[in-house]
């Protein structure tokens, strides 16, 4: 029981994280390398926020969560709005030299010791019996409810409203929507926008949990094999993929060594590259083998 | 490329000859000769400097072939480094081995590596190299971590200087030479790999992938040579590393070391093997020149802890920087100017610019 609701909680942290790169991904065909640093900057926001506004954290979270967003809006305006007509090789370099200096900024800002968000905003991290003595941290079951919102808004605004069509037209065919009236810089911007908001989110969650240093960005970099096994450009896929890779990894802790379940995720991913390399739910003609 | 005028080609000997003119000659010699004379009037800590640089002149040769020519993202450069540096370790340690069998067995493990974790994206169009190369960057250091635990090397492996003809390689000055020839090698092999057939694929499949396909380029084999290549290289250099350290940490080999050297080939200039070489000094010796002026400014007592971040940050200032506003890097900027002087008093740009 209590392996299930490990499972359960660290896909739906991977979960959450993965939805960024999607989003990002879907929309303009970048795979967002600074992923990582984007969430561990959302957790160092909340730090801040958190010692500003200090009190309940239905305060500092959504502070930082703004913060967050105008982080990755930032993010967009300044460095890849540049790159969007350039090759998509040079916008990935890009932002391999965003994630370095957004790892250097952060250290410079807020010091490389561990820090603890959950004691600023007076999150108590209450274990959450489940039935079956299992027990999982508070802020573990927050994540999981807070990744089922995510994705079903997610699922819905790309479904239903105005600005999820455009944003899926633009991913569709960026040069077509943009005849049709939608300027893809600014579905772009909201793509950013939303994986800083989900990343950021996944970075405070899980800081609060387990505490915050650089490590929380190697976290963004294990998401890497949850994406592909999805497929990259899709949400339902991330879920899947979520699952697939966290009980890989929860399996492996449990079965064989902690150890190795530092290198789980990437072995699926190899396997995965091997068999069916568009991941689960991934869009097939996107990937032409040569 | 520029040149005064009245220079012509008149013979197959002058086409592929690396050197055209009798200045370019003379300039190379008097390179040459600081090179060979600079361990006789430098001190420890500026040879090592130096030594550091030709490693990294390996390895970013390496990734310029991977990167910068043939166009493909790799993130398991630190991976790589780290094979070739365990297996020196790991056949010292284990069987005594000499260093004339554990450099080679270092290549040929990157080339193993090259080919596993080569052949399934490779096959496939955009980043999954990228991707795939980040699931051998964990792998490795994995096992690497692994071996150390299980074997009670928990804080590394010390390697026995390599010895040749009953002389030990040890000093700094006697690396230096070994080093230098061995940066010079490569470069030579580089510079000529992309004269042949195999280099004018590379170049073909960065440059668009469906034209060189029609033009008869095995896409796919390119791609691999490609990777098996650039990791033999690098597996060979990390071998080279673990000898002139004489100690392998896994724990070295971390995500930095990977985003160096992909710093190394942005700021150098994509597509250039002189960018290479010019990245690979400019990285090595930037986090020196950052502590100096720590020094100088006189703030090294309040800085001290955040050495590693103010690199992080200029790092990536300095990548973001050749990314957005000068593409053609360090090397674009030394043709650039290297043009002004040829062509002055003109100012006329010539037409085509050769690499």
């Amino acid at each position: 029981m209590q392996l299930i609701a490990n499972i359960v909680t660290l896909a739906a942290l991977y979960a959450l994280i993965a939805s960024g790169y999607v989003v990002v991904y879907r929309v303009s065909r970048v795979l967002n390398l600074a992923h990582g640093e984007i969430m561990m900057i959302g957790a160092y926001l909340l730090l801040t926020t958190g010692t500003i506004a200090g009190g309940p954290p239905a305060l500092a979270l959504p502070l930082a969560l703004a913060a967050s967003v105008l982080t990755g809006v930032a993010v967009y305006v300044v460095l890849m709005r540049r790159m969007s007509g350039e090759a998509v090789f040079a916008a990935v370099l890009m932002t391999i030299a965003l994630g370095i200096l957004l790892r250097g900024l952060a250290t410079l800002l807020w010091t490389g010791q561990l820090h603890h968000p959950a004691q600023f905003v007076g999150w108590k991290n209450a274990p959450v019996h489940l039935p079956g003595g299992a027990a999982v941290s508070s802020a573990a079951a927050f994540t999981v409810v807070a990744t089922v919102v995510v994705y079903a808004a997610l699922f819905a605004a790309l479904r239903y409203t105005r600005w999820g069509q455009r944003l899926r037209a633009v991913g569709e065919n960026p040069r077509l929507a943009a005849q049709r009236g939608v300027a893809p810089a600014s579905a772009h911007v909201i793509a950013w926008a939303l994986a800083a908001f989900t990343g950021g989110l996944a970075g405070m969650l899980l800081s609060l949990d387990q505490g915050l240093d650089a490590s929380v960005a190697i976290v963004g970099l294990k998401t890497f094999p949850v994406v592909l096994v999805g497929g990259l450009d899709s949400l339902l896929g991330a879920l899947a993929g979520a699952l697939i890779v966290a009980a890989a990894e929860a399996l492996a802790i449990h079965y064989i060594d902690p150890l190795v379940s530092e290198v789980a995720p990437f072995l699926v991913l190899i396997a995965m590259l091997m068999v069916r390399p568009w991941g689960l739910f991934g869009a097939r003609e996107e990937i032409d083998r040569v | 490329m520029a040149r005064a005028s009245g220079y012509y080609k008149t013979g197959y000997a002058q086409q592929i000859a690396l050197l055209e003119t009798r200045t370019q000659k003379a300039w190379l010699a008097t390179l040459a000769l600081l090179l060979v004379l600079l361990p006789l009037v430098a001190g420890g800590f500026v040879i090592d400097l130096a030594n550091q640089v030709f490693l990294a002149v390996i390895g970013s040769v390496a990734l310029m072939l991977l990167t910068g020519v043939a166009g493909q993202v790799s993130l398991g450069h630190a991976g790589l480094l780290a094979a070739g540096a365990l297996t020196v370790g790991v056949l010292t340690r284990e069987t005594g081995a000499p260093f004339w069998i554990t450099l080679p067995a270092s290549a040929i493990m990157g080339a193993a590596l090259g080919i596993v974790f080569g052949l399934p994206s490779l096959r496939l169009k955009g980043l999954y190299l990228g991707i795939s190369t980040l699931a051998l960057h964990f792998v490795v250091t994995f096992l690497g971590h692994e071996y150390e635990s299980r074997r009670g090397f928990s804080s590394g492996v010390t390697i026995d200087p390599p010895r040749v003809f009953g002389i030990e390689i040890y000093r700094p000055g006697t690396w230096y030479a070994v080093l230098l020839a061995a940066a010079v090698l490569v470069v030579i092999f580089a510079l000529n790999l992309l004269r042949t057939r195999t280099g004018r694929a590379w170049r073909a499949i960065h440059d668009r992938d469906v034209v060189a396909e029609a033009l008869g380029v095995p896409v796919y084999r390119a791609k691999l040579s490609a990777f098996v290549v650039s990791s033999t290289l690098t597996a060979f250099a990390g071998g080279l590393f673990a000898y002139y350290r004489g100690f392998v940490a896994t724990e070295a080999f971390s995500m930095f070391l990977t985003i160096q050297y992909v710093a190394m080939v942005i700021i150098g200039g994509l597509g250039s093997i002189l960018g290479a070489i010019l990245g690979a000094v400019f990285v090595t010796l930037l986090p020196y020149a950052i502590e100096a002026v720590v020094r100088l400014v006189g703030l090294e007592g309040a800085l001290s802890g955040y050495v590693f971040a103010i690199n992080y940050a200029c790092f990536g200032i300095a990548m973001i920087f050749f990314l957005a506003v000068e593409p053609e890097g360090l090397a674009g900027i030394w043709r650039r100017v290297r043009d002004y002087f040829l062509l002055w008093p003109f100012r006329a740009t010539p037409l085509a610019r050769g690499r």
